[in-house]
């Protein structure tokens, strides 16, 4: 848990290590007693945790495809046996190359054996990642998975500033924060990604997860999180420029479509203001070391014995409360500032997804339109004696039928699984909201305790001047 | 004029003791500022005395007073020969509104992009600051005028007397052009005698030891002055962004689903109240810790100047010394070279005697003043802290008993 010792400092990166988690991100279960999703829980705005209870029908032989679409309701299956086996990863910094920094990803599982995935037998276990494979497994979910409609969780950013960050020597204290802000991302990041029934369940998590060396990932320039974003949502891009909007018949989608407007707006305010009050916590430990090394100055110079000595308490006073200000302003950053980073880059997603359903809605009504268009002129090529014409014409409209019959799944497919996507997705961050902001407040609460100690200590040193 | 926000007409009362200086109030002559108006661009001052003192038409009267007037006085008082061996108490500074003003003009002319409740709240804060600003500069023309009252030569100056009692105004013009460039040369002169001067070895071990002393406190005093500033500006910029923070999460609380709403709302009120204590914290470390630094390098300034006078006064005594000793030598003008020398070890003494008194008072009051404010300072942190950690608790005590 989170304390403010003062003799913490970030040059120590430890696999389980002693930094401020944004913990009790609700670990995932992967229990083998598992049921399909519910039929009617999917349909329905239903408040009903899918995944705090069942799971998915967990099975490494199912293809991909079966997981992407299933062909039809899937049988009601009676629940539910309660989670028995928890995965936590962590993520420690080993050391830096050329490549990029790398990782040590620690799995650490609490029932082993109550699962079916063989990756999870044992109870812990590492595997040692690159920056670039948490980017290169980042672009291939999100090619597989936004365009039907799960909220893929975006990989931290590549930073321009890190990339370029000059090694002033080991002990840089900008340094070591950039690689700990890079090493706490990517934990939230991978915590996020297995808490998805779903994608846990894809064969390149799993594998990221399991093998002991990933192929490096190809020009990993274009798999920055933003681009891919850019260019699994290039076509959604292109619905936000149409002039025609998608006849909604759903309120749920319009009021839903808003309300993350709102949040995305709101959540963007909020992160500016808590990134400021870190900036300003930071010049406020500075200002404080500064004024306490020169009221020990003054202190010095001071030529009555006991104001002298009262002095120097205070500087001692002020130095350590500098550090306590250092502290705290971690704390405003990696559980607030972070918090809210993170959800704004999660809207982002899910508003992608929205916006794929649209292009999905539009592909289908284009269909019917050119089937349409199809049918008008095989009936004006019955009155012409064109056999062949004509068997072409009605070949293409059968064809185009299945295309329109296509479309329409593939809507009504995406509309159920962003339901349950979004239904799941304002679950985590109710919970994520409350967990780490009180977690938040409790640093905020040690603060005021310290000073409080450090005050009552200088309270007799101030009064024994005479 | 700004918009949304009259000039303002600030009228305060104020609690009249003086803050940074351990001052016995003398029943024969109490002095304190009573009232003060802030005026668009002066502010004016209602001093006010109470003295059973026979120099004065009656026992208790009240005058009208501006910042020039102050300088006035203090201005008398340096340039009068026979105060030469007395720190002279430092003149207050002029009320400085400007960066206070700015700051809500410029909230005026951003009053468009923000909700009425951020606007009204920002304007609460920049009025409170606003205020708190005119009750330091009232706090320190007070000071000003309790410190000359409190000694026992500067109270019996007719200048100070006028200054109480004449209740129409002074007509004191601000220095002009010229007035201003003599002044500049003086001081310059000042420095590179004072130069001259700090390389003498004083034979005097008390003087010395005062010499070597101020030199040095009073360049510290003038750094952990400065940094004490910049301590206290973070101070107040981080409680500037608790207050943009609570807003956000208020917005948040009204707009978003069931579970979070009630959350948000309590966060928020919770990141407002508790901004307000740090806004307080930085207030009174300002007050009790910024002000005090401020004031002891304006005495320790005029404590400076004193030296300085006194070495003047030394070196003039010896340059007659000197003249005498070639008066004697020609045999020309020796009385006159006698007497001047006379002059010279007179003043140089009666500098010296009464500079001494000077130094060790102004080390009781140093030593007195720091003793109260460090304590001051000490209890209100712990004061603040607890408040802060109450509201921490019980708010972190709801959230935790709903979920």
């Amino acid at each position: 848990s989170f304390s403010f010792s003062p003799t913490f400092t970030f040059s120590k990166f430890q696999i389980l290590s002693r930094i401020p988690q944004p913990a009790s991100l609700p670990a995932l279960d992967i229990s083998t007693n598992s049921n399909g999703p519910k039929q009617d829980s999917l349909m329905d705005d239903d408040p009903e945790d899918l995944f705090a209870g069942a799971t998915e029908e967990v099975s490494l032989d199912s293809p991909e495809r079966d997981v992407l679409l299933s062909d039809g309701p899937s049988p009601a299956i009676t629940p539910i046996t309660p989670p028995t086996s928890v995965i936590a990863p962590r993520i420690g910094h080993i050391e830096e190359e050329e490549g990029g920094d790398s990782f040590d990803v620690h799995i650490s599982v609490s029932d082993p054996e109550k699962t079916s995935l063989s990756v999870f037998k044992q109870r812990d276990f590492s595997v040692k990642r690159r920056f670039s494979d948490f980017l290169g497994l980042h672009s291939k979910l999100a090619s597989k998975y936004l365009h039907i409609g799960y909220i893929v969780p975006p990989a931290p950013e590549k930073s321009i500033v890190g990339m370029t960050k000059v090694k002033v020597g080991k002990e840089d204290q900008s340094s070591n924060e950039f690689v700990e802000k890079r090493r706490s991302a990517l934990e939230r990041y991978l915590m996020r990604t297995v808490k998805h029934p779903i994608l846990l369940k894809d064969p390149d998590v799993l594998q990221f997860l399991e093998n002991s060396e990933l192929p490096r990932a190809v020009n990993t320039q274009a798999l920055s999180s933003a681009g891919i974003l850019r260019m699994v949502n290039k076509a959604a891009d292109a619905v936000n420029k149409m002039t025609i909007k998608m006849n909604e018949s759903d309120a749920w989608f319009e009021e839903k479509q808003q309300h993350f407007e709102n949040l995305d707006v709101q959540l963007r305010k909020l992160h500016a203001s808590v990134e400021s009050l870190v900036c300003h916590r930071k010049e406020l430990s500075v200002n404080t070391a500064q004024f306490a090394k020169s009221a020990a100055m003054l202190g010095n110079s001071e030529d009555h014995t006991a104001l002298s000595r009262a002095l120097s308490q205070l500087a001692e006073v002020e130095e350590k409360i500098d550090q306590l200000h250092q502290d705290q302003a971690n704390a405003d950053f990696y559980l607030f500032s972070e918090l809210l980073g993170d959800y704004v880059r999660l809207i982002t997603a899910v508003k992608g997804v929205f916006d794929h359903r649209i292009k999905t809605w539009q592909k289908w009504q284009d269909s019917q339109v050119l089937l349409l268009k199809k049918r008008e002129a095989e009936a004006k090529l019955q009155f012409t004696n064109k056999p062949d014409k004509l068997q072409q014409a009605k070949d293409e409209i059968k064809e185009l039928e299945g295309k329109v019959q296509q479309g329409e799944r593939d809507f009504e497919q995406i509309s159920k699984i962003i339901r349950k996507e979004v239904g799941r997705f304002e679950k985590e961050r109710v919970k994520d909201f409350k967990t780490i902001i009180v977690k938040y407040l409790e640093s905020l609460v040690q603060t005021q305790q310290q000073l409080i100690k450090y005050w009552e200590a200088f309270l007799p040193e101030a009064k024994a001047i005479s | 004029m700004l918009k949304g926000f009259r000039s303002h007409d600030l009228c305060v009362l104020l609690q009249p003791r003086a803050m940074n200086v351990d001052l016995e109030m003398d029943a024969t002559l109490q002095v304190d500022i009573s009232d003060a108006l802030s005026e668009r661009d002066k502010v004016k001052f209602t001093v006010h005395t109470k003295s059973t003192l026979p120099n004065f038409k009656q026992n208790e009267f009240s005058v009208v007073r501006q910042h020039e007037e102050f300088i006035w006085l203090h201005d008398s008082f340096i340039e009068n020969e026979d105060y030469a061996g007395y720190i002279i108490p430092p003149a207050p500074p002029r009320p400085d509104f400007d960066a206070s003003r700015e700051k809500l003009q410029k909230l005026g002319e951003g009053e468009g992009s923000m909700t009425k409740e951020e606007f009204t709240k920002m304007k609460q804060e920049l009025e409170a600051e606003y205020l708190a600003i005119f009750k330091k500069t009232v706090a320190m023309h007070e000071v000003f005028l309790c410190r000359v009252a409190a000694h026992p030569v500067l109270r019996k100056d007719l200048n100070f007397h006028v200054f109480l009692e004449y209740n129409q105004d002074l007509s004191v013009r601000g220095k002009n052009k010229k007035e201003k460039l003599e002044d500049f040369f003086k001081n310059v002169v000042k420095s590179a005698d004072g130069v001259l001067v700090a390389g003498v070895k004083d034979v005097d071990d008390f003087f010395e030891h005062e010499k070597t002393f101020l030199l040095e406190y009073h360049n510290r005093v003038k750094d952990a002055s400065a940094k004490c500033d910049r301590m206290i500006r973070s101070h107040k910029n981080a409680a500037d962004d608790m207050n943009r923070i609570a807003s956000s999460l208020y917005t948040l609380g009204t707009q978003d689903s069931m579970d979070l709403c009630k959350f948000f709302l309590k966060v928020s009120e919770l990141f407002d109240k508790t901004r307000k204590v740090e806004a307080r914290v930085a207030a009174d470390e300002d007050l009790k810790l910024a002000d005090l630094l401020k004031y002891y390098l304006r005495e320790s300034q005029a404590a400076k100047d004193l030296l300085y006078r006194r070495s003047r006064a030394l070196v003039d005594y010896e340059n007659a010394n000197k003249g005498l000793d070639k008066a004697r030598a020609k045999n020309r003008d020796v009385l006159q070279a006698e007497t001047s020398q006379q002059l010279c070890c007179h003043k140089f003494e009666k500098i010296s005697e009464s500079a001494k008194q000077e130094l060790i008072d102004f080390k009781t009051r140093r030593v007195a003043a720091f003793r109260k404010n460090l304590v001051e300072l000490a209890e209100l942190e712990l004061k603040h802290a607890k408040g802060n950690l109450q509201l921490l608790q019980s708010c972190v005590g709801v959230l935790n008993s709903n979920t």
